[in-house]
């Protein structure tokens, strides 16, 4: 009995250090983010708040050239979007690049040493899409970026491909027989819930938000559910991306709505609109920079179904509120928060570069206008 | 004496903690006691103060009132009567009240000459409340974080709370104490129906007996707990409810900071399962 008994605390022991294991203690940092007493409250634990702090330093700038001089666009040939820049700007933001995106591969990921000017290698191209999709971003999308604005950097971090990216999600494998029905696994996008494991494809790809598979907007608007019929299974949906949302900024649901009534503008906190606004921004990134990508981009850059590799909340902010904690690399890079197409077309030197023609950087893509 | 009349031996001198003779009377029908006496004054001071803060406001519409706790920002200082003060005096007057009552209810189970069952039982609940507006605010570092006065605002900070974590339903004490919430429901129910049935027959059949109870469940379930097991079970279930309760909101924030559902990874991160 006694054995029993000892073996059962040992047992019991065991599974609550197994269970604290990762527990945090007191004292919590907190947040007030609505009036007193409505609960809209941040508690982040100090060692987290320390590991995003560590997690998003910014690299030193390099150092500043002046703008004066010959273009980019007469001394080299095919800049086709950064021809505007002096050749002293153009060099610097190359090498930033290089140690933004290629820090160990150094020109060679993108360039080929028959001719820098050649578009051999699809990462060039990937880059030159990139870099027209960080130039609209800033430019036109300040309802979003703000002043602080977004660089290569803020995703890449140093990485060729940035850390956290999304592509259409298979799922995994399972007994036939078995309804997933898209859910009922630990999905790491619902951030291990059991919410449905893809929520991107449904409501981050598409132009616009009736492109969404399925509907944003599921609480009602009014106390008793008068002609609502949306279902339990399409509030997991959004539930899911929310999640990640909250996820990918480190906070929680009540960052930007008061949960007493999610729909309700006037209870919601101003980060709201931002968030509304990313939602578009992010869609046009995939739909418009990204998806174009995927006819010539390799297979082993693409997702498990073959589609490009796409853009959430978490590819720039990296748990964080604001990317990189609201360092303003930006102010160190004007040349990425304004269009630099060259004044006059340079011709293309070969059949590839045309191919690989972006959508024109200085308009604003139709389909993209429509979503505002 | 009758089972249901307790007069005889509720009136009589002695049972109490503090105070000696000096309140054991009787006024009508009800015992004083002290506790009596610090209850009537800390629920008539804090019903007061609470009509005082729906004044403040904006409504005297009783779903409405709403006496919030003060900014997170005064920590745990005082902050002025209108921005919260008037919250912290309530919950100063409602901790003394429910306490006053626990040791009233102690006083009088003396008096009865019974175990201490009930004001056990109640401390439970009171707790649950401790824990919520003091043990918690204390370990998060401020005041504020306790839950503001008002029938429908206090819902609203349970939605907000909740979703501070993302998803509550994936904490495994709420888990807990749901699970212990639904089965002192169905056991509650069953005995309902139960005594209903032995106490309430058709025309022409008697009252059934103890027995037939018994019978009824062995033939149902197989088994029968009995008449005395019922209510030590149900006093089982109802208290580790409000126990949960009080473990799954006091872990979240001091013990825990992120979403719920991920705090079972310690699940999938098991080697048997990798």
């Amino acid at each position: 009995m006694r054995q029993i008994r000892l073996r059962a605390t040992a047992t019991a022991a065991l599974l609550s250090g197994l269970i604290l294991t990762g527990c945090d203690t007191p004292p919590v940092e907190s947040v007030q983010r609505g009036y007193r007493g409505t609960g809209m409250e941040l508690i982040a634990s100090p060692d987290d708040l320390a590991a995003t702090v560590a997690n998003n330093q910014v690299p030193e700038p390099q150092p500043p050239v002046p703008a004066v001089g010959p273009k980019a666009a007469d001394i080299y040939q095919n800049v086709q979007i950064l021809g505007d820049l002096s050749v002293g700007e153009f060099t610097r933001l190359m090498a930033a690049i290089t140690q933004w995106v290629a820090p160990e591969e150094g020109c060679n990921y993108c360039h080929v040493a028959e001719g820098f000017q050649l578009d051999t290698k699809y990462t060039k191209k990937v880059a030159r899409v990139m870099i027209a999709m960080t130039q609209r971003a800033n430019a036109d999308w300040g309802d979003h970026v703000g002043n602080v604005g977004v660089t290569c950097y803020t995703c890449h971090r140093g990485n060729n491909i940035p850390e956290y990216v999304w592509a259409q999600d298979p799922g995994q494998a399972h007994a036939a027989g078995i309804m997933t029905a898209s859910q009922n696994i630990a999905s790491e996008a619902g951030v291990y819930s059991s919410l449905p494991y893809d929520p991107f494809t449904a409501y981050l790809d598409g132009a616009k938000e009736d492109d969404a598979a399925l509907p944003w907007r599921v609480a009602g608007n009014t106390a008793l559910p008068n002609g609502n019929r949306s279902s339990i299974k399409q509030t997991e949906w959004i539930y899911s991306l929310m999640m990640h949302f909250s996820d990918s900024l480190g906070v929680n649901c009540t960052h930007c709505h008061n949960s007493r009534a999610f729909y309700d503008w006037e209870q919601s906190s101003p980060e709201r609109v931002r968030a509304w606004y990313g939602i578009r921004m992010v869609r046009e990134m995939n739909h418009e920079y990204i998806n174009p990508t995927t006819e010539w981009l390799p297979e082993h850059r693409k997702g498990p179904l073959g589609d490009a590799l796409k853009v959430n909340c978490a590819t720039c902010h990296q748990g964080a509120y604001q990317p990189l904690l609201g360092a303003n690399m930006v102010k160190d890079y004007p040349n990425l928060a304004r269009y630099t197409l060259a004044k006059k077309a340079q011709p293309m030197d070969d059949a590839d570069a045309s191919e690989a023609d972006q959508p024109a950087a200085n308009s604003a893509p139709a389909s993209a206008s429509e979503a505002f | 004496m009758s089972l249901l009349s307790f007069e005889k031996k509720y009136r009589v001198r002695g049972g109490t903690l503090i105070g000696g003779d000096l309140f054991d009377f009787w006024v009508g029908p009800f015992w004083v006691g002290f506790f009596g006496v610090t209850t009537a004054f800390f629920s008539i001071l804090g019903t007061l103060l609470i009509l005082y803060g729906a004044s403040l406001g904006d409504t005297w519409n009783v779903w409405r009132i709403n006496i919030a706790p003060p900014d997170l920002s005064y920590g745990l200082g005082f902050a002025p009567l209108k921005e919260g003060g008037l919250w912290q005096l309530i919950t100063m007057c409602a901790i003394g009240a429910f306490g006053s009552w626990v040791l009233r209810q102690v006083e009088i189970s003396r008096k009865l000459g019974m175990g201490l069952h009930i004001p056990f039982a109640f401390s439970v609940a009171v707790f649950a409340y401790i824990t919520l507006v003091v043990i918690r605010p204390l370990l998060l570092g401020a005041w504020g974080h306790g839950f503001p006065y008002g029938i429908l605002s206090h819902l609203d900070w349970v939605s907000n709370v909740g979703y501070q974590f993302l998803h509550f339903h994936y904490n495994p004490a709420h888990m807990i104490a749901v699970t212990f919430f639904f089965t002192n429901a169905m056991a509650l129910s069953m005995h309902g129906s139960l005594i209903l049935m032995a106490t309430d027959p058709r025309d022409g059949e008697k009252v059934k007996t103890g027995e037939h109870e018994n019978t009824f469940f062995r033939d149902d379930i197989g088994y029968s707990i009995g008449a005395l097991g019922i209510h030590r079970l149900g006093l089982f279930v109802a208290l580790s409810a409000g126990f949960w309760s009080a473990i799954c909101i006091v872990i979240s924030g001091p013990f825990w900071t992120k979403g719920w559902p991920e705090w079972w990874n310690w699940w999938l991160e098991l080697p048997v399962l990798n």
